[in-house]
């Protein structure tokens, strides 16, 4: 069971997908790093918030879970590369009939996990299929 | 910098081992080790240990002093250091044992990897190893271990001829070597009908692709090969170490079917050795799952990406191909204690290039690679051994 400290300060890069870029050479960041691993000291950070539209590049699905998400097998588990350019692991609320490498996704807010019954509730961005 | 030759090993059986603690397991590699290298207590200069979650595994951490404590060395103070890399703990403490002699700090050095971790359920050491991975932007959405290996074997089945077949060839091959291994956790051979039978854990790997949860430990001696002959027979030098490290997280690779910390520490040990792919007689690569060795056979450089699942199927890197591949039933087979893994590696070369490999010796076998990959990739150490 981790700190509520601990969740609290990302909830604005989970719940709302705040990350960060590079403005010297323009490179995207999501998770945000606040050191441009291109330019390094010469790198000029500014914060960014990322639509959350892109495509799903590879999954799985995930039969068997540890303790926390034991419950909800089985269920998608993706990298999505967000439009931007940076690629992040998520959840997708799909079937895994329905998942497909290059699937255009949107993002939606969530339940991630929780620290058991009486504990810390997490939630966070997960992905749905973008369907026109 | 000095040469440095391996001059005992020790390896203790591999398995769920109820009966034994933590420290039986280590005091029994250890005791094995400095038997087989004819070394005295008061000899050792300095002891690395690998082993990396004793603190979720059995709540302990000081690993370092405990180890050299119930090894019987407390009273000589030897300085003892835990090495932690996730499931890279071994090749990393065999790593900092070469360093230390090839250095001229130290002559006898024990490096040493354990690993204890059935005292825990299923579901915590899960967990537990999740934390190899990145734990705020993997584990906490809900990815686990072979999930991360699941999405590479789903990027390259995507992307290269593999089959799902080919797939399960690495656990049958590696399933007969371990038949021939005493120390290994299982001793059965099993078919591809076995591999493909089995229930899936996350698409498109099944239960028979990936590694067990073990316990055991593993101990090697190194010494300066100038003084070598003093102990051994038979030592074994060590010709290259290397290491590497990528993004922590799986998702921000360049490429996610290529380790590209396997290309870099392979190319730094071909270079350190004067060697190349072609003069390795037998590798020991990270097998944590089927997909890592099919991957780590073409970013050692022994085949060209997309061939390696063909390879393993025409029967290449069986005991008695031209190039075996995990002779010692790899990490699928023989077991993994991720600490102890990467030492358990330097063992079977050791042992093959000793000639003492029993019913899995590789014939003539005079050069041997090992491959210890911690995470996803973000942690890999090469090293090349030879007589």
């Amino acid at each position: 069971m981790s700190s509520v400290a601990r969740f609290w300060r990302k909830i604005p890069q989970r719940y709302n997908l705040a990350g960060t870029q590079c403005t010297t050479c323009g490179r995207y960041f999501f998770p945000p790093r606040y050191l441009c691993p291109d330019c390094r000291r010469a790198g000029k950070i500014r914060q960014h918030r990322f639509s959350g539209l892109g495509k799903v590049v590879t999954y799985t699905v995930i039969r068997s879970a540890s303790e926390q998400f034991e419950q909800m097998t089985p269920y998608v588990l993706a990298i999505v590369e967000l439009d931007e350019g940076p690629r992040l692991t998520a959840q997708l609320v799909c079937s895994p009939d329905e998942v497909r490498i290059g699937m255009r996704v949107r993002p939606v807010f969530r339940r991630i996990s929780a620290d058991g019954e009486s504990g810390v509730i997490h939630y966070g961005t997960k992905f749905a299929p973008d369907t026109p | 910098m000095r040469d440095v030759a391996v001059i005992g090993i020790g390896c203790t059986p591999f398995g769920e081992k109820w009966g034994s603690s933590f420290r039986d397991l280590f005091v029994q590699a250890g005791t094995m080790a400095l038997e087989d290298a004819g070394v005295a207590g008061e000899e050792i200069g300095a002891m690395y240990v690998g082993n990396m979650s004793a603190g979720r595994f059995i709540e302990q951490e000081h690993v370092g002093a405990l180890i050299a404590d119930y090894a019987g060395l407390a009273s000589d103070h030897i300085a003892s250091t835990r090495v932690e890399a996730a499931c890279a703990s071994g090749g990393l403490s065999f790593r900092q044992a070469f360093i230390a002699v090839a250095s001229g700090i130290e002559d006898i050095v024990v490096a040493a990897g354990v690993e204890k971790m059935t005292d825990v359920g299923t579901g915590a050491s899960v967990d537990a190893l999740a934390g190899a991975a990145d734990r705020e932007w993997e584990g906490f959405v809900g990815a686990t271990f072979p999930g991360l290996y699941a999405m590479i074997a789903t990027d390259y089945m995507n992307r290269y001829p593999l089959t799902r077949e080919q797939l399960a060839e690495v656990a049958v091959k590696n399933h007969y070597n371990g038949a021939r291994n005493p120390i290994a956790q299982f001793s059965q051979e099993i078919t591809i009908e076995t591999v493909l039978s089995s229930s899936l854990v996350a698409d498109p790997l099944r239960l028979f692709d990936c590694s067990p949860i073990t316990d055991g430990a593993a101990a090697v001696v190194l010494a300066p090969l100038e003084r070598a002959r003093e102990y051994t027979d038979t030592p074994v030098r060590v010709l290259a170490s290397a290491q590497a490290s990528d993004t922590i997280a799986l998702h921000d690779r360049r490429d996610i079917s290529t380790l590209d910390a396997t290309v870099a520490a392979g190319k730094r040990a071909y270079a350190m050795a004067g060697l190349s792919p072609g003069d390795i007689d037998l590798v020991e690569v990270h097998d944590c799952f089927t997909i890592a060795e099919i991957c780590a056979i073409e970013d050692l450089g022994f085949c060209r990406k997309g061939e390696a699942g063909r390879l393993t199927a025409e029967g290449v890197t069986a005991l008695g191909g031209d190039l075996p591949v995990n002779t010692s039933g790899g990490l699928k087979a023989c077991g993994h204690p991720v600490g102890a893994t990467g030492i358990k590696q330097v063992c079977e070369v050791v042992q093959q290039l000793r000639g003492e490999a029993g019913r899995r010796q590789v014939d003539g076998a005079r050069v041997g690679m090992t491959h210890n990959v911690g995470g996803t990739g973000a942690t890999v150490a090469v090293h090349i051994l030879g007589v």
